[in-house]
């Protein structure tokens, strides 16, 4: 059987085979990808059940394991409500506009030395164009719907983009400043070390590493920055008018963006796939060995840790007023990160270099 | 000083820190939430729920349709009409409470000289066809049957502060 199928698979061109190969690599990063971000919603509403002091969803299925699942349901069987005055092709392709870059940025992401779909040379520079188009599907969407407040939601979170991006692209200069590369894979080969998580980037570049986590938080509009949502102010913002499945899109492209937030912070800054214990504590052992060693396990966990974050400021913070925001991105984090990125530089050129690589 | 300490307090994050802090703590507390259907909260015996009319132990009904409680009504949610039954005793012939109009405020229960008109702790009910908002006598003195037991308790609970 498997003979047949492996003398088949030859047979085909080789095109054919790189596409099919390519195909099924897309589907293996998207389908976990998918199940991850359901889940995530039903963790988030555990999470901040749990901090509020109840117990959240738990009933459909065993210990309401099964409520994301219904959730999908009911908004794939609802009705896709176009408003009468609204521009219909724009308004159908906000959502996509806003998912497709949140996906297409996992293309380059290193799950652990060998396993990246594309393993490019400026993936970070990649990943900075990519995120920053999600924003057209919320200004569209705004734009399409034809109502204040989705308009009102729109422009906040197009300036908003605007100032975070800034910093964001600051507290990256300074990784690749440190990591000497703009590949994803080898900002992670860098940290590398024999004293395990204290040669990661978090700690030299402590400043840097709040600041991208952060305007990331601000990038995807999670609380306390989601005054393009705003649900006491404007409603819902920039979705006002989706529903079903358009606005399931929306859901989609944010807790994809928070995922993909997460990883890029654990890959930049807490060492991606590598593990925390120092090289000579892994004992040589077949099972305890490859679990303490590096691995895609520690990714997981990194990234798992970060989202929980992201739950817990949610449950925390009350939402910034729109002048707080403007002024936290410009006045606060541009200043922190250009002043550490020239303390990155000086570093370098003195004996003590090795800090920062 | 004591501005630096404040802008120190605020750009290493400290407040909001500690503002984590309080969440996280709570995220390890003993769950308050009642599961309702499952559990209930407490109801006391005082509670004014569902009305119903109450019989005496030989299976006599109590209404000697003496009306204290259509005039006591605030709401006017009370409908009585009197009639000889056959044995020459005065009784209801028709006995409605209109529950969209009734405001639970039990002065039907207080005012009633035999205890027969009674509010019950029960408050999960609702209606299905129009109409069924009114309570005919029959479906009151069922209710009465049915929860004849939690409202002789809920009597005798309260029975020393009448």
């Amino acid at each position: 059987m498997t003979e047949l199928f492996l003398s088949a698979w030859e047979g085909l061109p080789e095109w054919t085979q790189f596409t099919a190969a390519s195909v099924a690599k897309i589907v293996a990063i998207m389908l976990p990808l998918i199940l991850a971000v359901a889940y995530l919603t039903f963790a988030e509403r555990k999470v901040i059940g749990y901090m509020q002091v109840r117990v959240g969803p738990n009933r459909v299925g065993p210990r309401g394991w099964l409520q994301p699942i219904a959730d999908v349901v009911k908004l794939l069987t609802k009705e896709i409500i176009v408003p009468t005055r609204a521009n219909r092709f724009l308004f159908i392709t906000a959502p996509l506009l806003a998912l497709a870059p949140a996906f297409v940025a996992w293309s380059v992401i290193p799950f652990t030395d060998t396993l990246v779909l594309a393993d490019i040379d400026v993936s970070l520079l990649f990943i900075l164009a990519l995120t920053s188009m999600g924003v057209y599907g919320v200004i569209v969407a705004g734009w399409a719907s034809n109502s204040k407040y989705a308009f009102l939601g729109s422009m906040r979170s197009a300036a908003q983009m605007v100032a975070y991006e800034i910093a964001m692209g600051f507290a990256i200069v300074g990784v690749l400043m440190a990591a000497g590369s703009l590949n994803l894979r080898e900002i992670v080969l860098a940290q590398a070390g024999a004293w395990g998580f204290i040669e990661w980037y978090f700690l030299p570049l402590l400043p840097l590493f709040v600041v991208y986590f952060v305007a990331g938080i601000a990038e995807t509009n999670r609380l306390p920055f989601d005054v393009a949502e705003g649900e006491s102010e404007i409603v819902a913002g920039f979705h006002v008018e989706y529903s079903g499945v358009a606005f399931a899109l929306f859901f989609l492209a944010e807790y994809t963006n928070m995922i993909l937030i997460s990883t890029l912070a654990s890959i930049m800054f807490l060492g991606g796939w590598l593990s925390p214990l120092p090289a000579a504590w892994v004992p040589d052992v077949p099972v305890l060995g490859a679990l303490l060693g590096g691995g895609i396990h520690w990714l997981l966990a990194k990234v798992s840790f970060l989202l929980f974050c992201f739950l817990w400021f949610r449950a925390t913070f009350p939402r910034y007023r729109y002048d707080q925001i403007m002024r936290l991105g410009w006045k606060v984090f541009i200043p922190v990160t250009l002043v550490w990125i020239v303390l990155i530089g000086v570093v370098h050129f003195t004996p003590w270099g090795f800090i920062v690589h | 000083m004591q501005s630096l300490k404040r802008f120190f307090n605020s750009f290493l994050l400290i407040e909001l820190l500690r503002g984590m802090l309080v969440t996280g703590r709570h995220l390890f507390r003993p769950k308050v939430t009642v599961q309702y259907p499952d559990e209930r909260t407490p109801t006391s015996p005082r509670f004014r729920g569902l009305h119903a009319l109450r019989r005496y132990p030989n299976g006599e009904e109590r209404c000697i349709a003496c009306k204290l409680c259509e005039a006591v009504c605030p709401a006017g949610a009370i409908t009585i009409e009197s009639g000889v039954r056959a044995d020459g005793s005065r009784r209801t012939v028709r006995y409605e409470i209109d529950l969209f109009k009734c405001i639970y405020c039990g002065f039907c229960e207080e005012s009633c000289p035999v205890d027969s008109i009674v509010e019950t702790g029960f408050n999960e009910f609702h209606f299905e066809k129009r109409g069924d908002h009114v309570i005919k006598k029959e479906q009151l003195l069922a209710l009465g049957e049915r929860f004849e037991k939690e409202i002789a308790a809920a009597r005798a609970a309260d029975a020393k502060y009448r």
